[in-house]
């Protein structure tokens, strides 16, 4: 038995199942042919999937520390890789996150998507699997697995079914993120040489040499700065969400970004603690630069998509700045700031997609003065507009709360500066809202959300509120994990 | 009773989300009615608790209810709670009173208004968000209300979309807001970790009363300048009171009930909540009476060259705002919040009768294109007459107390100051002026407006006259609510908030005795407390000073627009100049438009373009153009063979990673 690992005490493998449910449901698209039962057979297959992660929610047990579910079968004995998968309070979010919104992400492209719905849905549901995959791995040659195969997915849905600059999109995006992977496998090696496994836990809070942690830690940081992305890497992100279709941005700022930020917490801080400490004044720097830079770019965005981009930029940056205090409040915080951003965010660009598949322009002028003619929408439109920028009552402002608590006990020039981005983020969301809502005055002839629409936005808008005003049952989740990650990396700092 | 404070703000929550998902399908009447039981109950409620609170000993007239925990983690606890004390039973009682007056009025105002069910829903939100701020029993709470009514603010002076003036003001309210409510926010955390290196996590109002020993004296001063700056912001103060003016856009009940009764005075509450941290810092409390005394000359100075009369209406409330912080800076904090009391009532009462003498006009706001409705429109002339001889501060009437007891304390208190006392009673004296001029030239003279206007000059309706004859009775009435004791009065009201804000004159000696504060008033306040005869005389001295520098003000209003009405334009040909830069407000607004607003904007297209597409991109790009220009030189090596670029992959990690573990050893 291993010390860091609780198997999995259901007579299936539930894991596996979460993971492998999406691509299950692909065999059977695979043979069909007419169009509606491949939507609805995707739609079932999303909630399934979903079904199974909220059994593993309600199963997870809150009051450890050791990985749970756990799995685990020889792969390849010679360079002893095994199949290996287990949770903490970390991935069980951010695998709840990925099943809510893909149902969302089918049932949102319902419409919109009207070639090739057949490769569409198997793209969402392979992507699927391979983010499942992401959070569950604990082994690094699996987890490297499922991060590469999330690529090429997400590639198809920019080049296929994006706009008219898909191409250079799609290739911009492809290569940025291939050449962080890069560097993502040199660490991967390196640690596997000195450990001899490939055992994320197993390779954690060792005594690695300094000289040795500073390089990994470099590999690792570019990999996932690029995949946040931070300032000065961010700069794939605008030109792939413009050009990706509504559910490439959904899952690009959902769930693909959070890889990023996940990746620092689970790779980073306790493998490389003491490099993470080196680097720290670094990486609050630049996530400080990109709260308010991402917030002044936005101030003068014309494009709605690429402004909600923007303010991706911004809100990565507090998860970052929130994972680099060290303490338990910036952990909660960023925890809390990669599902708040993935569901705000992803509210976001589902309610621009909306917009866009009306009046075909995402311009901010072409869609202002919804007000009277989408009540419901603007309806939404303004409780996310408001959430994104932590507005109290709404989930985002607990989050922020969490990190600004953090980053004031750490530094205060750092809480400082980062309460001007979070002045700034209400300063554009609201020269938008004030645009879409009241902007113009002429009649035109634009629907308001329909039913199928007020479905899918419904769940999120229930999240928006829930952890706005009961953080408590998330927190009680995510505590136990936290908290021992900040008193392991206090540790290690004495 | 005291148990139910929840019920306080849960009752409008209640009429906002009802109305809000249900509004469409029940009829306007029903909205309204819905909406304005929602504000009653609140009030019925409060005064429950404040009958209830009257029973019980002085010191004991505390409550408080945590509903649930809120944010929690590690020492960091922040309940979802309330307090109810003297202080916030005034508060609630005035506002939820005030809104409920308005909510009705509103009834008849908005009666035609498309927007009429979207209009209450709105204000029920503003109301349940007031409320909140007022009963919240930490400074979280009062940031969450403080933010709620910065953006049911924002919705309402917005309300009438459709004039891009309208949104554009509310989108400039609530940014001018967040300036100050980013030192708000700074002055939260810095106290939280303040306290907390002590072992004290708190943020509760009681808990941090109790620890508040633990902070010394500039940390102090650096909390509480914070606070104050998220103060200016929400009651428009020096430099932060431009929103203000622009607010005017949103309806008039709005105005009245938002910008001039209820949420710009939230600032005044904040300060006299935190009086015990105020009192242990003499430099902030400095600074608030400065900028307060300032703000109230300045902007009444602008109120002498406005015509429109919801202008003239919104920097009086700028002006009297300054009042309220006069009294608080100087230690008074009683009187800043019974002049914010009686102010809700007379100030609430002007713009009340501004919406309906713009009702009666045809919606017209310009003062010149009125004249002689006082027969016309009698109720709103009787009640606007009271309303501007309480604002004027004529005895008898609610504002003379309350001004009066702010100026007394800037006098008389160790932290006031003599140059305070005189501008404050300047502008006294440039209110009444400013008053009467609106008053005279809407009400006296010929009728200006244009013959179709003119047609139609009628009374408001039953459910708008009403409220201001109730206000207009409460302008009177409040007053006596704090009769002060050289009068022969026992300032009950002073009494019944002694507990949470002290007498305001034992607490500032203590901080005084600490800062050895400024000479004069020191000697001021040494002679008032040795000879009581000699104070009390003294007392009614300026008392009379002060009333005789309004009738003064309401004298050449008289002269100038009654009595020789070409005055005020040979005045305006004498000094040109001058007139049209206090018509233009100074060009403060200009002036921040061009350094704040377009500078900002323009950073933001700047910093895409050099930073994203030249720098970063450019340095991506170039990469990229190398490896091409390389990439013709390896071509050679593209064979097509999968496992040869497999081969290749392997090699150059083996290559880096061999660096990486083995270039230690050497």
């Amino acid at each position: 038995m291993l010390p860091y690992l609780t198997m999995n005490p259901f007579g299936f493998p539930v894991l596996s199942t979460t993971i492998f449910m999406p691509l299950f449901g692909v065999l059977f698209i695979l043979f069909m042919s007419n169009e509606k039962a491949i939507k609805v057979a995707a739609m079932i297959t999303a909630l399934l999937t979903l079904a199974v992660s909220a059994f593993l929610f309600v199963n997870f047990d809150p009051t450890t520390t050791i990985f749970q579910f756990g799995e685990r079968i020889s792969w390849v004995s010679s360079f002893n890789i095994n199949y290996m998968l287990g949770i903490d309070g970390i991935s069980i979010m951010l695998i709840l996150l990925t099943t809510i919104i893909s149902p969302i992400a089918v049932l949102s492209s319902w419409k919109a998507i009207q070639t090739r719905v057949k490769e569409f849905m198997i793209s969402i549901l392979i992507m699927e699997t391979a983010m499942i995959g992401v959070f569950c791995s604990l082994d690094f040659i699996l987890f490297y697995f499922f991060w590469e195969a999330m690529l090429i997915p997400m590639y198809l849905l920019i080049a296929i079914w994006g706009g008219p600059n898909k191409d250079y999109a799609s290739l911009k995006f492809f290569i940025y993120t291939l050449f962080g992977s890069v560097f993502l496998l040199v660490a991967i090696i390196a640690i596997y040489l000195v450990n001899g496994t490939f055992s994320i836990p197993e390779a954690m809070f060792k005594d690695y040499t300094f000289q040795f942690q500073f390089w990994v830690f470099l590999a690792f940081g570019i990999a996932f700065a690029i995949k946040v992305p931070m300032f000065p890497f961010h700069t794939w992100l605008p030109a792939a969400h413009t050009e990706a279709p509504t559910v490439g941005s959904v899952f690009l700022a959902s769930i693909l970004l959070k890889m990023g930020t996940y990746g620092f917490m689970r790779f980073c801080l306790p493998i490389v603690p003491q490099a993470s400490f080196y680097f720290a004044p670094l990486m609050i720097v630049l996530s400080i630069i990109g709260i308010i830079y991402g917030g002044f770019v936005c101030l003068s965005q014309t494009d709605m998509k690429k402004l909600v981009a923007y303010s991706s930029v911004a809100h990565m940056g507090f998860v970052i700045l929130g994972i680099f205090t060290f303490s338990i409040y910036g952990f909660v915080g960023a925890l809390f700031q990669m599902l708040n951003h993935g569901i705000t965010t992803g509210g976001l660009f589902l309610l621009v997609g909306m917009v866009y598949e009306r009046t075909h322009s995402r311009q901010i002028y072409d869609n202002a003065g919804l007000g009277k003619i989408m009540p419901i929408y603007m309806f939404f439109f303004g409780l996310f507009a408001v959430s994104s920028f932590a507005f109290p009552g709404t989930n985002s402002f607990v989050g922020e709360l969490y990190v600004l608590i953090g980053a004031f006990a750490v530094n205060k020039t750092a809480g400082f500066f980062a309460v001007v981005g979070a002045v700034v983020a209400a300063a554009y969301m609201l020269k938008l809202l004030k645009q879409v809502a009241w902007g113009r005055e002429d009649k035109r002839d634009i629907k308001d959300m329909n039913l199928r629409e007020i479905i899918y936005m419904v769940p999120l808008a229930i999240f928006v509120l829930w952890v706005g005003l009961f953080p408590r049952p998330f927190v009680n989740v995510m505590e136990y994990t936290l908290v021992n990650l900040a008193t392991q990396l206090d540790k290690v700092s004495h | 009773m005291a148990d139910y404070i929840w019920l306080i703000p849960l009752f409008p929550a209640v009429g906002f989300i009802f109305n809000g998902l249900f509004g469409t399908k029940i009829s306007k009447g029903a909205v309204s009615w819905i909406a304005c039981l929602a504000v009653f109950l609140s009030f019925l409620t409060s005064v429950a608790i404040f009958f209830e609170f009257l029973q019980l000993p002085a010191d004991a007239r505390v409550f408080e209810i945590n509903v649930y925990s809120w944010i929690a983690s590690g020492e960091v606890s922040i309940p979802l709670g309330f307090r109810v004390d003297a202080l916030s039973l005034v508060m609630a009682m005035t506002v939820s009173g005030v809104a409920f007056l308005i909510h009705v009025y509103s009834i008849g105002y908005m009666e035609h208004d498309p927007g009429f069910k979207r209009f209450f829903v709105e204000l029920n939100l503003f109301v349940f968000m007031m409320l909140t701020l007022v009963t919240g029993n930490s400074l979280i709470m009062m940031f969450v209300g403080w933010e709620g009514v910065g953006l049911s603010s924002y919705l309402l002076i917005g309300f009438w979309y459709q004039k891009d003036s309208a949104s554009d003001a509310g989108k400039k309210a609530f940014i001018v807001n967040r300036i100050g409510d980013f030192g708000f926010l700074l002055g939260i955390f810095l106290l939280f970790f303040t306290l907390g290196s002590h072992g004290v996590w708190t943020l509760n109002f009681g808990e941090i009363h109790k620890s508040a020993h633990l902070l010394n004296g500039n940390m102090i001063n650096l909390i509480t300048f914070l606070f104050f700056v998220g103060a200016m912001g929400k009651s428009a103060q020096i430099p932060l009171y431009v929103w203000l003016p622009d607010a005017m856009e949103g309806p008039t009940p709005v105005s009245s009930l938002i910008h001039a009764a209820t949420m710009v005075t939230a600032g005044v509450y904040m300060i006299a909540r935190l009086n015990f941290l105020y009192s242990m810092a003499p430099t902030t409390m400095m600074v608030v009476a400065t900028i307060g005394v300032l703000t109230a000359f300045f902007a009444a100075t602008i109120g002498f060259a406005q015509y429109d009369i919801k202008k003239v209406l919104a920097y009086s409330t700028i002006s009297q705002l300054g009042y309220m912080f006069v009294a608080v800076g100087v230690g008074a904090y009683s009187a800043g919040i019974f002049h914010l009391m009686t102010h809700a009532f007379f100030k609430g009462l002007l713009f009340l009768g501004a919406g309906s003498i713009m009702h009666a006009m045809s919606g017209e706001l310009d003062m010149r294109l009125m004249g002689g409705l006082r027969k016309k429109i009698p109720v709103t002339y009787w009640t606007f007459f009271i309303a501007c001889l309480a604002i004027a501060g004529i005895p008898g009437f609610s504002g003379f107390f309350s001004k009066d007891e702010i100026l007394w304390k800037a006098f008389s208190s160790p932290h006031g100051h003599i140059m305070i006392w005189m501008l404050a009673a300047l502008t006294a004296g440039m209110t009444a002026f400013y008053m009467f001029r609106l008053f005279f030239g809407v009400f006296y003279g010929d009728c200006r407006a244009p013959e179709d206007v003119k047609h139609h000059i009628h009374e408001s309706p039953k459910v708008m006259t009403v409220p201001l004859m109730i206000l207009a009775f409460l302008a009177i009435a409040g007053g006596y609510l704090g009769i002060p004791h050289v009068l022969g009065g026992a300032n009950l009201f002073d009494q019944f908030l002694a507990p949470v804000l002290g007498g305001g004159h034992g607490h500032a000696a203590a901080a005084h005795a600490s800062a050895g504060f400024s000479m004069v008033s020191s000697a001021w306040a040494s002679t008032a407390e040795a000879g009581h005869g000699g104070e009390a005389a003294l007392e009614m001295t300026l008392m009379a000073a002060s009333v005789v520098t309004a009738l003064i003000g309401i004298s050449i209003a008289w002269l100038m627009y009654v009595k020789n009405t070409g005055m005020p334009g040979k005045f305006v040909a004498a000094f040109p100049g001058l007139f049209k830069v206090v018509n233009n407000k100074y060009y403060v607004d200009e002036f921040y438009d061009f350094v704040f607003v377009r500078g900002i904007m323009k950073a933001g297209g700047v910093l895409l373009k050099v930073v994203d597409i030249g720098i970063i991109e450019g340095i991506i790009n170039g990469v990229g153009a190398l490896l091409q220009w390389i990439g013709g030189g390896l071509r050679k090596f593209e064979t097509g063979f999968v496992q040869q670029y497999a081969f290749g992959m392997i090699l150059g990690a083996i290559i880096v990673v061999g660096y990486i573990v083995f270039a230690p050893l050497f």
